[in-house]
């Protein structure tokens, strides 16, 4: 197979967006390649049969494969390139993508960009270090939706549910809406890591009860699943002695989090952020690595897919522009004006910002978004935008919480504050 | 109903586990019957699969016993076995580490009696050296005892691929096989697991934790010795920690065992364990908070800034420990012996670490033992030293990935993500000998499942191979056998 100008790393809702932008923006669909792994375009979205996606953008409520088949259905008509099935095995610094197909067989290919967009991964038993056996019947949320919505299987009738992030919580309701009895589901931190219109929906709708501060502390049965042993947790997130209950079960899924893949990433050398589990990036998208964007789950973990996409867009935007401008500068043009960086830091509350650095000789504008999540909850507090430590913006927010993600633009007071050696914080009154 | 095998063996083992494997193994060069009898649903299912995965350099061993002749031999044997076997094997050495003055002592009654034992090149070493060797070690551990021909090698894997080289050779391999009656007719064994029985001429008790259990139901009345079950619980970390240690770095032992420890693994991850704890039921293998609690602790008292945080799974083995008359634990030898009280039957019997390093010669002094007792063995022109090609994708280099994908296209397909594990290798695993039946069987074929995503992206796809190459519906592949079905709830 041959070079590419644009190869994008991933053919889910943040890969086709990337691609589909970096078309718009003059790259020839012939030059651009969409590896994705799975058997088709669509990324998780072919498995989120429930609807939701889309309010935002399209400005109606889609399901998760009517979502996703709008941005197929533009990459195939434009004939934009891609290939299903394919692994990428290693990325290197210069580009150089090693990827292997069943119909290309093994293959090394360069691009002039690299977009990354592979998404996340769900945490497991495992990284929790819960005790006990090791049975059938333990399932991530996410595991148990393809089961149940893509090969047609229910995977049990008996169900406890750990973690009340979103998974989890549209897990319950469809578990439930296939004929199993979801027990409870229950939330190590004192509130859920979920959109509130999902407890609402998924939980209250079908009186399935929500356990905050209560953990599983032990798996039992020796063959399948017989029982989880769960116990209320105390302010320092243990359990609490004594208030252990014995709940039989065949099923227990875990929605404890996801965590971007960035595997590829950091064996290529890219500068990963310890908070969100993905690249630093400037506004445009760009890792530390020149002419490689990140997008979507993979930068970091999203609430909701228009967000994915939005940011696919400008990573895409970013890739085609780098390509032209690697093009122009070969040409003998001189090139642009260097970036200096200034970085961005999440504070009294904020536990990170992305972008993590923005450059000062870059378009920063009033587009130039700041997003962010807090780390508890919050009622009727002020998101305060300061450069150096004088505040430059200021949005009133009625409620916030760590589910969602928030962001708050630069304006012009802001752009106008940046000097070299700035900080831009974003910070609670 | 009672049916019965009429074939009579000339050996049956009970056990699948490394010995009973490597006996297989050993008595397949000779025109001989072998049965083995396994009581799991696979091969390597008690304390060879969950293990340190270390090939001892043989110095803890009491001088003289059994125990210590065998290591030293084992370990001397491994590389060659794994060699034939085809089995990844490291020898990276391992050092026991001292933090103060009675620390040090040990470590040169360590050294006096590995030299006793024949162990080669052990030296003990400064804390400089040992800092240059391991830089992330503790700052308080002042010397080591360096035994350069310690190793490791995934003791499972070692297992099965013994089990595959034995069956290519004509030994007969029976799991789910648990065995609750042993006879003698005619002055033959007859075997039974209560609806079929099996006849053979010489029967070896290779039962593990249950080798005492096999030994009282073969006649042995007064056996000498009884099976304390010991659990020992286990941490394994992500590849990304597995330079966190670049030897078996263990803690000086107690009367518990060698303590915890922190290795690397053949595979490219860093296992922290075990723990030691005498339990009742000699097949519970769950793990517990405070055990894990424990292996942190330890492992942190060798490596202070291991991550322990890049968890990907834990488990817990049960190890056979032997008691004596005089029940002291320490001074316990492998109970090795050919009967006295029934003819025809040998006990390679409470057999812990250094279990798997010691399987080689195990395998070869049991064959020895056989042949005293009267096993006529003649060399089989026709024996196979190896086991079927096996293609592990992630080792290839570009060449080698482009030429099986080109031969079969099924090698250019990942399943297991996290592991690089090709679609070619899960079904070869499925159709091998002693193949794959259920998702576990996979995982440790083939490394499918093994990863940091817990097995999440690449279970469903597995169940859906399984199905397929076995010709039976999703609903009744199983997680290991038994009642551990997956898709539980059935078709929606």
């Amino acid at each position: 197979m041959e070079d590419k100008k644009i190869i994008i790393i991933g053919g889910g809702p943040a890969g086709l967006a990337a691609a589909i932008e970096a078309n718009n923006q003059g790259i020839a669909p012939k030059d651009i390649l969409i590896l994705e792994r799975d058997r088709e375009l669509g990324g998780i979205l072919n498995q989120c049969i429930h609807a939701g996606f889309g309010l935002h953008m399209f400005g109606e409520e889609l399901t998760g494969p009517e979502y996703a088949g709008r941005f197929i259905d533009i990459v195939r008509e434009r004939g934009i390139g891609y290939l299903c099935d394919a692994m990428v095995l290693s990325l290197s610094p210069d580009h150089e993508v090693a990827f292997v197909s069943p119909t290309e067989g093994f293959c090394r290919i360069r691009a002039n960009a690299v977009v990354l967009a592979m998404g996340c991964r769900e945490r497991t038993r495992g990284a929790l270090n819960i005790a006990g056996t090791r049975p059938a019947g333990i399932y991530s949320a996410g595991t148990a939706q393809r089961y149940v919505n893509i090969d047609g299987y229910l995977p049990g009738k008996r169900v406890v549910i750990l973690g009340s992030g979103d998974i989890g919580l549209i897990m319950a309701r469809r578990l439930t809406l296939e004929g199993a009895k979801v027990l409870r589901v229950c939330e190590l931190m004192p509130y859920s890591g979920g959109l509130p219109r999902n407890i609402a929906q998924c939980l209250d709708d079908f009186d399935i009860p929500l356990y905050l501060s209560h953990t599983v502390t032990a798996i039992h049965g020796k063959e399948r699943l017989e029982a989880v042993t769960v116990a209320k947790v105390g302010d320092d997130r243990r359990p609490i002695p004594g208030t252990e209950e014995y709940i039989p079960c065949d099923t227990l899924l875990l929605s404890v989090g996801l965590l971007p893949e960035n595997e590829l990433s950091r064996e290529a050398g890219i500068v990963l952020d310890r908070i969100t589990g993905g690249a630093q990036v400037d506004e445009t998208m760009q890792t530390s690595i020149p002419g490689v964007f990140a997008c979507g789950n993979v930068l970091h973990v999203h609430d909701l897919v228009d967000f994915v996409t939005k940011e696919a867009y400008r990573a895409g935007a970013s890739a085609a522009a780098y390509v032209s401008c690697a093009c122009a500068s070969n040409e003998g043009h001189e090139p642009d004006t260097a970036a200096r960086y200034l970085p961005t830091e999440g504070k009294n509350g904020v536990r990170y910002v992305m972008p993590q650095k923005l450059n000062a000789n870059g378009d920063l504008n009033a587009d130039t978004a700041l997003f962010f999540r807090v780390d508890n909850i919050y009622r009727d507090r002020s998101v305060i935008l300061s450069v150096d430590g004088k505040p430059c913006a200021k949005v009133k927010k009625r409620f916030l919480e760590p589910g969602q993600m928030e962001h708050i633009n630069l304006n012009e007071d802001a752009i106008a504050a940046i000097r070299e050696g700035s900080t831009v914080t974003v910070a609670l009154d | 109903m009672e049916t019965t095998e009429k074939m009579k063996y000339d050996v049956c083992i009970i056990g699948a586990g490394i010995t009973g494997a490597m006996t297989a193994r050993k008595l397949a060069k000779y025109n001989v019957s072998v049965i083995v009898l396994e009581a799991a649903d696979d091969v390597a299912m008690g304390a060879t699969k969950a293990n340190s995965a270390i090939v001892h350099a043989g110095f803890d061993a009491e001088c003289g016993t059994i125990k210590a002749r065998l290591n030293v031999r084992g370990c001397a044997m491994m590389p060659e076995e794994a060699k034939e076997l085809d089995v990844p094997y490291k020898m990276c050495g391992s050092l026991v580490c001292a933090y103060s003055d009675a620390e040090i002592k040990h470590l040169e009654t360590l050294y006096a009696r590995g030299v006793e034992n024949g162990v080669p090149d052990l030296k003990i070493i400064g804390q400089k050296e040992l800092r240059e060797m391991e830089p992330h070690i503790s700052e308080e551990a002042v010397a080591a005892l360096w035994a350069p021909t310690a190793g490791i090698v995934c003791p499972y894997e070692l297992c099965i691929a013994a089990c595959e080289n034995a069956s290519i050779n004509g030994v007969v391999f029976k799991t789910n096989f648990r065995v609750c009656d042993i006879r003698k007719e005619d002055g033959i064994f007859a075997v039974s697991n209560g609806t079929e029985t099996v006849y053979a001429s010489y029967l070896v008790n290779a039962a593990g934790v249950h080798s005492d259990e096999i030994a009282i139901l073969a006649g042995e009345a007064n056996f000498p010795m009884h099976i304390i079950p010991r659990r020992g619980e286990y941490m394994l970390l992500d590849r990304s920690e597995g330079n966190t240690a670049s030897h078996v770095l263990f803690s000086c032992p107690s009367a518990n065992g060698k303590g915890i420890l922190v290795s690397p693994t053949v595979d490219g991850n860093l296992i922290l364990g075990p723990t030691a704890k005498a339990i009742d039921d000699r097949d519970d293998t769950a793990t517990t908070s405070s055990g894990l609690e424990e292996v942190q602790r330890g492992a942190k008292h060798l490596v202070p800034g291991v991550n322990t945080r890049a968890v990907i799974t834990q488990f817990s083995g049960v190890r056979p420990t032997p008691v004596g008359a005089d029940g002291d634990i320490t001074k316990s030898d492998f109970c090795i012996f050919i009967s006295k009280a029934v003819s025809g039957l040998l006990h390679l019997a409470g057999i812990e670490s250094p279990g798997l390093a010691s399987s080689p010669a195990t395998g070869e002094y049991a064959v020895a033992l056989l042949a005293e007792m009267g096993l006529v063995l003649t060399e089989k022109e026709t024996y196979q030293k190896g086991r079927p090609e096996k293609i592990r994708f992630r080792e290839l280099d570009d060449a080698e990935r482009a030429a099986v994908i080109a031969k079969n296209p099924l090698y250019g397909k990942i399943i297991c993500r996290c592991e690089t594990v090709t679609e070619g290798e899960i079904v070869d695993a499925i159709h091998r000998p002693l193949g794959a039946r259920d998702l576990d069987m996979v995982k440790r074929r083939t490394r499918a499942g093994m990863g940091r995503c817990g097995a999440g992206f690449c279970s469903p796809r597995t169940v859906e191979i399984l199905a397929r190459e076995l010709g039976v519906p999703m609903t009744e592949i199983t997680k290991c056998g038994g009642n551990s079905v997956i898709l539980n709830g059935g078709e929606k």
